[in-house]
């Protein structure tokens, strides 16, 4: 197949060059083609002196013996040859070296792969240099919510501030937190399953395993959200992603507001996932979606894509920063908000 | 009457076994895949607890989208089952362009490295490479 490709460009020498290098395959054959000689000795005789030179100084790189010296190739030759390891790639390669639009559109795109925890967005945040974990901290919310679908997104917020506090490292903030997620769970009716992740939450952040604790966070949140899709409650599920997503992208936005630096800016550049909880978010059924905090999310998300959304390589300025900020940090008021009963 | 239903019911007994050995499969590849990754979370790396399983055709490959942010490492691993011969893990990224990644391979498993330098989304590609059709799982993780 090489072969044919390269003997497709007329007067390539490489490709006739590499027919021979293909044909000899005993040392003994290899004699023989080198006492045959590429280059005809009437060529080299009538050489200029400037090309004897060339030809002493080219390498010998292409054969031990200097089938071809790369000064005598032609500008084809010389193209073909830098070509050969990239058509050489493709053609022993299996993967494509790229993804259609329609492959891409059609890839799959799942709750619990597709959307990041927010412990990955505080992980690439502390990289540049340790914020201020906590000064995230929040006041404890309510949790005696009367709407499922403000449970549900308070749920996820609460989640994510359990990774705010361990990213803190304080044990009694996790132990709390850990408390109120438990009667969230329950006031939704999916606690029985993860009373056993609360003591495990309690062990962990009494004995300091702080990796530990990110994964029993995560895990606990997967178990609610299991348990939702089991007891039909699929519509739910999506509001804990986002309640996360929303609270994650609050802290991190008021912590680059806070002291602004490109590379942490950089990660508020997440359309791709705003676009895709948007859509879930569409798809959940007409009466959630017209419950008015759930459509305020939704109307708001359509806005946040929009300031989320910039090119590759480039870091949205300070006032981009506050924007961001400036809307979730509206919606975490308006989830965590109870209304007075009177 | 009763012989139809004999046949009704050993039909609905052969479907779920079969989808019963699906899922054992499944359980086989993510056990493989956490095989691979356990050997990341000696090096710092947080196990997500999220996983994603399927079956590939011989010579076929799977796509999944990912959201990743700059700076953070990622490994993505992967674990099949019998009769794949070989799997192999790449990502490419939100234009479709293949990434050059760390790559660990094994018969049954393989995982690939990353480190993004734009936030953003990625594609996951598990490609069957030699071997008939069989159950895969991937999980990743990332510090």
């Amino acid at each position: 197949m090489l072969r044919k490709i390269l003997s497709g460009i007329a007067g390539c020498r490489v490709a006739r060059a590499s027919r021979v290098l293909v044909s000899a395959s005993s040392p003994k054959q290899s004699l023989k083609v080198r006492e045959a000689g590429m280059v005809s000795p009437t060529r080299e005789r009538r050489a200029l002196p400037w090309q004897r030179m060339l030809s002493r100084k080219d390498s010998r790189w292409q054969s031990r013996s200097r089938l071809v010296p790369y000064g005598l190739m032609l500008v084809r030759g010389r193209t073909a040859l830098l070509l050969l390891p990239i058509v050489a790639g493709a053609l022993i390669g299996g993967e494509p070296a790229k993804l259609g639009p329609d492959q891409m559109a059609k890839a799959a795109r799942t709750d619990t792969i597709t959307i990041p925890t927010p412990g990955e967005l505080f992980a690439a945040l502390q990289k540049p240099g340790k914020p201020n974990w906590t000064g995230a901290y929040r006041a404890p919310i309510p949790t005696t919510y009367k709407n499922r679908a403000q449970l549900a997104l308070n749920l996820g917020g609460l989640i994510a501030d359990g990774f705010i506090a361990v990213e803190a490292q304080d044990s009694q903030q996790v132990k709390n937190i850990g408390s109120d997620v438990i009667k969230l769970a329950k006031a939704l009716g999916v606690s029985q399953n993860i009373l056993g992740r609360s003591n495990s939450i309690n062990d962990f952040a009494e004995t300091n395993q702080w990796g530990s604790l990110q994964e029993e966070l995560e895990a606990t949140q997967n178990e609610v959200k299991n348990s939702m899709q089991s007891h039909s409650d699929q519509d739910l599920v999506i509001l804990v992603s986002i309640g996360g997503w929303i609270r994650g992208t609050q802290v991190v936005s008021g912590s680059v507001a806070a002291n602004y630096d490109e590379r942490s800016a950089k990660l508020l550049r997440q359309p791709a996932l705003v676009g895709f909880i948007h859509a879930k978010l569409n798809d959940v059924s007409p009466d959630l979606r017209n419950d008015p905090l759930v459509k305020n999310v939704n109307d708001q998300l359509t806005n946040l894509e929009k300031l989320v959304t910039f090119p590759t390589g480039k870091s949205p300025s300070p006032d981009d920063v506050r924007k961001v900020n400036s809307v979730v940090s509206d919606l975490i008021q308006q989830i965590q908000h109870k209304p007075e009963v009177k | 009457m009763k012989r139809r239903f004999f046949l009704a019911m050993m039909f609905v007994l052969a479907a779920a076994a079969t989808s019963l050995a699906d899922t054992d499969a499944e359980v086989n590849a993510r056990k493989n895949a956490l095989d691979v990754a356990g050997a990341f979370t000696n090096d710092g790396f947080k196990l997500r607890d999220g996983h994603w399983c399927g079956t590939l055709k011989a010579q076929d490959h799977a796509l999944i989208a990912v959201n990743l942010y700059a700076g953070n490492q990622y490994w993505f691993a992967v674990g099949a089952t019998d009769p794949a011969k070989k799997i192999a893990v790449n990502v490419y990224d939100e234009t479709g362009r293949l990434l050059t990644t760390d790559h660990y391979q094994g018969s049954d498993r393989a995982a690939a490295g990353f480190s993004p330098t734009d936030s953003g989304q990625y594609f996951v590609s598990v490609d069957l490479v030699e071997g008939g059709s069989s159950s895969f799982c991937l999980i990743y993780s990332y510090k």
